[in-house]
């Protein structure tokens, strides 16, 4: 181990200087929303902590994860991958193809045995014994499993690791299955979205590198400082929403006047992320900002959800598409009728009986 | 009419003529006094029960009229500023007023079943060890579907109304309540009490767009009991043995008839 650079050492070979060093220091507690004091902590820790060992592996996924990571700007993804962890492995990033690569991963899980983090982009599908997926010639439920073993903890990466995504959806062929219900008996940090947000990415990794724990996890393994909040409670058209002013229709004039997407089918009152604070592309916008309602994409089974421009679910039952309303109003409808027939039947028939009695008499 | 195998009352012929008043000031007809002495009365509903019933109805009405509309909210409106507009945000708070007090009768109701007479804890359990129950609740239903010529005298709830009572409102109203203060700690924050209380539920459900999908068939769910309730005892008030409308007001229920069976 004792091989293994520090990040300082490896930033001043670099040919970083100290001053950019503790510049880099400063912004990285600033991106965790940590006070200055935490600064000469963080650039202790960079000082003399070897660099963590990451295994990156992907199973079914788009890559959208990797992408959207290389794009962190606080800390800069080449900050993080070359100077803050030892990225071991990572098949979409590094230089090794083929069998190198693969030794490569062996070499690393031998060589720090119960010290290094796992890192899944995309889940594993499990049906036909996980022949959908194959990495380096053998089903990739296999690779993860075999590099989980040994990792001290494991960072799920994006909805496809944390929740199934695209993959997952009904009637989820391949039955992708996420790494929690695969890996249950490690910490498993769920970093969702489709992508999770870069910087969110990175300030989950420099937490870890910096304070050597897990950082403060929700009832549903998030990270609570970038998932303890809805989109909705910290959206800039919120006062839009209390006044009850909505866009009705793409392209109307509460549009342009950038009204809430509410009636649009936003599903930012129920999604967790930090979009409408850290925003994407070093902070230039989000989508709502864009004019475009949140879809959900950090939520478990956003994509069965219904469609992303309706306010109210759609059910499937019996082959027909509705939803909530027309369900219920369906039903209370019938109800009604029934009622109503009810009624005819109730009085036809005391009129019946009360001749029936009046005959008698 | 006063046949003592058939009536309940005991005939007494010495007594006088009543309501001596109403007969010389021609109130009273003959058929009615006769009339008057099958009536009987029993103090059925009391006070917490009735006022717990209409505080119910009224939070129920608020809660459905403004839970409809934070599904499908009114067209936008431009009055002011959206600073100092702020309607929608009424209507949420209707329905979270609304919900609190319905929670709040809702556990002074329970406690009330403690302290209260036999028939404030029928509400909360079925008998559904007893199998004249179910003989009795599909009696109920077959003279529902015109199936029998006449319903039987009740006390309190009939079967089929203790049923549809006991689903609806206990365990209904209990989902709704639970699936609402979930949705209610969504806003409140994580680090609120609600969320400490209901947190398991967002737990539960994962994604909350099914919550308030789940929460949204429960409205539907009660309104269809609503209508059928309402309903109901309109028509029992008229058809059955026994006062209905009047009950839930005073309390009291009296009977039309004064036979056994």
């Amino acid at each position: 181990m004792s091989e293994i650079e520090t990040f300082y050492e490896v930033m001043r070979r670099q040919g970083i200087t100290r001053r950019s060093f503790m510049k880099y220091c400063s912004l990285t507690a600033a991106a965790l929303g940590l006070g200055p004091s935490f600064v000469p902590k963080i650039a202790h820790a960079m000082e003399t902590k070897p660099r963590t060992p990451v295994i990156w592996v992907h199973g079914l996924e788009c890559t959208c994860c990797s992408e959207s990571f290389i794009r962190s700007a606080h800390p800069l993804a080449k900050d993080v991958v070359l100077s803050m962890i030892s990225l071991d492995y990572d098949d979409t990033l590094m230089a090794a193809a083929g069998h190198q690569a693969e030794a490569a991963l062996e070499d690393t899980i031998q060589k720090y045995r119960g010290n290094y983090i796992l890192a899944v982009e995309g889940n594993p599908p499990l049906n036909e014994d996980g022949m959908f997926c194959i990495v380096g010639g053998k089903p990739f439920v296999e690779q993860l499993r075999h590099a989980a073993k040994d990792a001290k903890a494991i960072i799920s990466w994006g909805a496809c690791a944390s929740y199934g995504c695209v993959q997952a959806a009904a009637p989820n062929p391949t039955q992708a299955t996420p790494v929690h219900k695969v890996i249950t008996d490690k910490p498993i940090i769920k970093v969702p979205g489709c992508p999770p947000i870069a910087e969110v990415m990175t300030g989950v990794i420099t937490y870890m590198l910096t304070f050597d724990r897990l950082p403060e996890l929700d009832r549903q393994g998030r990270p609570k400082m970038f998932y303890s909040q809805r989109i909705h409670d910290k959206c800039y058209r919120r006062p839009h929403f209390d006044a009850g002013q909505f866009v009705e229709n793409w392209d109307d004039d509460y549009a342009r006047k950038g009204y809430c997407l509410y009636k649009m089918g936003c599903k930012g009152p129920t999604t967790y992320n930090a979009c409408s604070t850290v925003r994407w592309n070093e902070g230039v916008s989000f989508p709502i900002q864009s004019g475009h309602g949140c879809i959900g994409c950090s939520e478990d089974g956003f994509w069965d959800q219904g469609g992303f421009y309706d306010r109210l679910t759609s059910i499937n039952a019996f082959g027909v598409e509705a939803n909530a309303d027309k369900v219920g109003f369906a039903a209370a409808g019938a109800v009604g009728a029934g009622i109503a027939a009810h009624i005819a039947a109730s009085a036809l028939k005391s009129a019946q009986r009360k001749k029936q009695e009046n005959e008698e008499v | 009419m006063t046949d003592t195998r058939t009536s309940i009352h005991i005939p007494n012929p010495d007594a006088p003529t009543p309501l001596e008043a109403a007969r010389l000031t021609g109130g009273a007809r003959p058929e009615d006094i006769e009339s008057l002495r099958m009536q009987a009365a029993v103090y059925v509903y009391e006070a917490p029960v009735r006022i717990w019933h209409w505080v119910n109805a009224a939070a129920i009405t608020v809660l459905i009229v403004t839970g409809y509309l934070i599904g499908s909210p009114p067209p936008t409106m431009e009055i002011a500023e959206a600073t100092h507009q702020f309607y929608f945000g009424y209507i949420r708070f209707a329905h979270f007023a609304a919900g609190m007090i319905l929670t709040v009768a809702f556990l002074g109701r329970i406690y009330f079943a403690f302290i209260g007479n036999r028939h404030s804890r029928q509400l909360f359990y079925l008998p559904v060890w007893r199998l004249r129950w179910w003989r009795e609740l599909l009696f109920e239903a077959r003279w529902y579907a015109f199936l029998e010529k006449e319903p039987k005298k009740y006390i309190g709830h009939n079967p089929l109304a203790h049923f549809a009572m006991f689903t609806f409102i206990t365990l209904g109203m209990t989902f709704m309540i639970i699936t609402g203060f979930a949705l209610y700690a969504e806003g409140a924050g994580q680090d609120s009490i609600y969320y400490a209380l209901f947190g398991w539920v967002i737990e539960m459900v994962q994604n909350t767009q099914r919550l308030h999908t789940l929460h949204h068939l429960g409205m539907w769910a009660i309104t269809i009991f609503a209508i059928i309730h309402i309903y109901a005892a309109i028509r029992e008030d008229i058809m059955s043995r026994q006062s209905m409308i009047t009950t839930i007001i005073s309390g009291w229920r009296t009977f039309k008839d004064d036979r056994v069976e």
